[in-house]
């Protein structure tokens, strides 16, 4: 299938999805409300803690990547009601790109990424954090934030090809997220962590984009965390990056595989 | 234009499909009957390149649906059992994504879109109102509708009326009427002998996954041996004398005394009936109900068969 007919078709699809994400925004209170419940806690629940105003400096460039990569959820979630309600198979007897379908998912659901980010940067300010950084900087910064959307929902796909049902979709789609996001850099640094814990953490995609961001806005850690260090750390956009493109390479195409094989009956 | 050739589908232990045979000529409506899990879902499937059988070979329009799928997809429309129609997008919207996925511009499926509403009557609801909110035969419609957007020569119908009003199978009826008037292929799959007789030109009866018997419906019928003839009588009283009467014709004759009704075999058709009402008022027997009755579904499976057929309009289950 040639990439001219996938752009074409996932754009098509792309543009039913936000329709129906249009009509139905009560589904988009979560992708809004969840980011705003994670700042007020970690920052003033936890935040007192873990360094009172440096923390909150800190803690917005992890609630982005964390929220990013809850958002796969969605993808996994209305692809799996694609699956259930017989309109895949629908799409699967159309003479369209085999990749369009779920192309066009993971690039609707960018919009729901888009308004977290806006929700988070919002919230951000609000309680005190600043951008510290060349406009060159920021620019990219968003731009890595995007790709790692965009990059996490082909794992939402890819679970919603296997899982099938809308029930199993949804839980499996969240179960994986709380290890990952919280095994991570993201709201504290990977080395307070413990032995193997922190390995993990300190090569983790979460931790990547975390830092990444944190860098690129210019977020320096509160003086009491322990400098993260290690390769990782010390080139986080670039392996963030690597990280971005190695998920769309291992997911799209065993997410694509399933989708060629899936059926609903 | 379809040509399936010793289709096998094995799910597990259920040997869902074990060589089905089917050749389908260009500009004809084929029927497909067969009860609940007799395989015609999967060979649906099979068909529209959603399911890989086992062995065997299924062409469409010239195209293997096992080995060239989207040569297949677009020379094929389909639609399912379960209308699978976007119930957040309106009939409009629906219809003009699926002519864009056909590959056309998206004036051109608007246009395409505008004009299908129209045919299918769906135009005045279409435009503002979601397909979500539709009735069940306004959204079969509008599937039926999507069959048909690219002008595909073969279309494939799953089991179309099931699960509809009466209003709205006779809607969807004179759809598929109209479609087959205009030199389309059809396959469609159906449990009623009646939607069969109705709208194809040759019937193929499907059982445990093959293909028992296949001709019109005048001639399964008659393999399930012709009508029968049905007498109500007005008083008890009467039934010795009916049945001497009939039998003095030369027909068989079975008696429900507490309905009052009896039955006779009409192999000969109308004559028979004739027959047995002149042998009737002969012996002045007064009759409250008298009809000639043809085979129903039950009946040709159970001929065909030897298993009554399953005649509940439950969806159809294929594991998978």
């Amino acid at each position: 299938m040639s990439l001219v007919g996938a752009l074409r078709d996932g754009g098509i699809v792309a543009r039913r999805n936000i329709t129906g994400v249009r009509r139905t925004p009560g589904a988009l209170v979560t992708g809004v409300a969840q980011p705003i419940i994670f700042v007020l806690i970690l920052a003033f629940v936890f935040g007192g803690a873990l360094g009172g105003d440096d923390y909150r400096q800190f803690l917005i460039g992890g609630i982005l990547a964390q929220t990013l990569t809850f958002n796969s959820s969605f993808t996994a979630v209305y692809l799996a009601k694609d699956l259930q309600t017989g309109l895949i198979d629908r799409f699967r007897a159309l003479p369209m790109s085999r990749v369009g379908v779920i192309l066009g998912r993971t690039t609707s659901d960018l919009l729901t990424s888009v308004i977290s980010i806006v929700v988070i940067i919002a919230c951000g300010l609000l309680i005190g954090w600043r951008i510290d950084a060349g406009i060159g900087q920021v620019v990219v910064t968003f731009l890595l934030l995007l790709l790692y959307a965009f990059a996490i929902s082909w794992i939402g796909a890819f679970i919603a090809m296997t899982a099938r049902s809308v029930e199993v979709a949804q839980s499996l789609g969240l179960l994986w997220l709380f290890p990952v996001c919280f095994i991570s850099g993201a709201f504290v640094s990977a080395d307070m962590l413990p032995g193997p814990l922190r390995a993990i953490a300190e090569w983790n995609p979460v931790t990547a984009v975390a830092t990444a961001v944190r860098q690129g806005f210019g977020n320096a850690p509160p003086s009491g965390f322990a400098a993260a260090g290690g390769w990782p750390a010390e080139n986080a956009l670039l392996y963030a990056t690597l990280c971005c493109v190695a998920i769309i390479a291992i997911f799209a195409p065993i997410a694509v595989a399933q989708y060629r094989r899936i059926s609903k009956r | 234009m379809i040509s399936i050739r010793g289709i096998r589908k094995r799910f597990g232990d259920h040997q869902a499909l074990d060589g089905v045979e089917l050749e389908v000529p260009a500009g004809t409506v084929q029927g497909l009957l067969g009860p609940n899990g007799a395989g015609k879902t999967t060979t649906v499937r099979v068909l529209t390149t959603l399911l890989v059988p086992d062995s065997g070979e299924a062409v469409v329009a010239g195209h293997s649906a096992i080995t060239d799928g989207h040569a297949v997809r677009r020379n094929l429309g389909v639609s399912g059992q379960y209308a699978a129609v976007d119930e957040k997008l309106t009939g409009f919207e629906n219809l003009t994504m699926v002519g864009e996925l056909y590959g056309m511009r998206r004036r051109e499926a608007k246009a395409r879109a505008r004009e299908l509403l129209r045919d299918f009557r769906l135009d005045d609801v279409a435009d503002g109102k979601r397909a979500g909110a539709y009735s069940g035969g306004m959204r079969r419609r509008l599937d039926l509708a999507g069959a048909i957007v690219a002008r595909p020569p073969v279309v494939i119908l799953d089991e179309p009326t099931t699960g509809l009003d009466p209003r709205g199978r006779r809607d969807t009826w004179d759809a598929i009427e109209s479609l087959a008037s205009g030199g389309t292929t059809v396959l469609l799959t159906t449990q009623y002998l009646e939607e069969a007789d109705q709208l194809a030109d040759s019937i193929a009866v499907i059982d445990a996954g093959r293909i028992i018997a296949e001709g019109t419906a005048s001639q399964l019928k008659a393999q399930a041996g012709g009508g029968r003839i049905d007498i109500v009588l007005g008083a008890d009283a009467d039934l010795d004398d009916a049945r001497v009467a009939i039998r003095s014709v030369g027909h068989d004759v079975h008696i429900d005394e507490r309905s009052r009704r009896l039955t006779s075999p009409a192999h000969d058709g109308e004559d028979a009936l004739l027959a047995v009402l002149q042998a009737l008022r002969g012996a002045r027997v007064p009759v409250a109900e008298a009809a000639l009755r043809q085979p129903t579904l039950d009946e040709v499976f159970l001929q065909l068969t030897g298993a009554p057929a399953e005649t509940e309009p439950a969806l159809e289950e294929v594991p998978a």
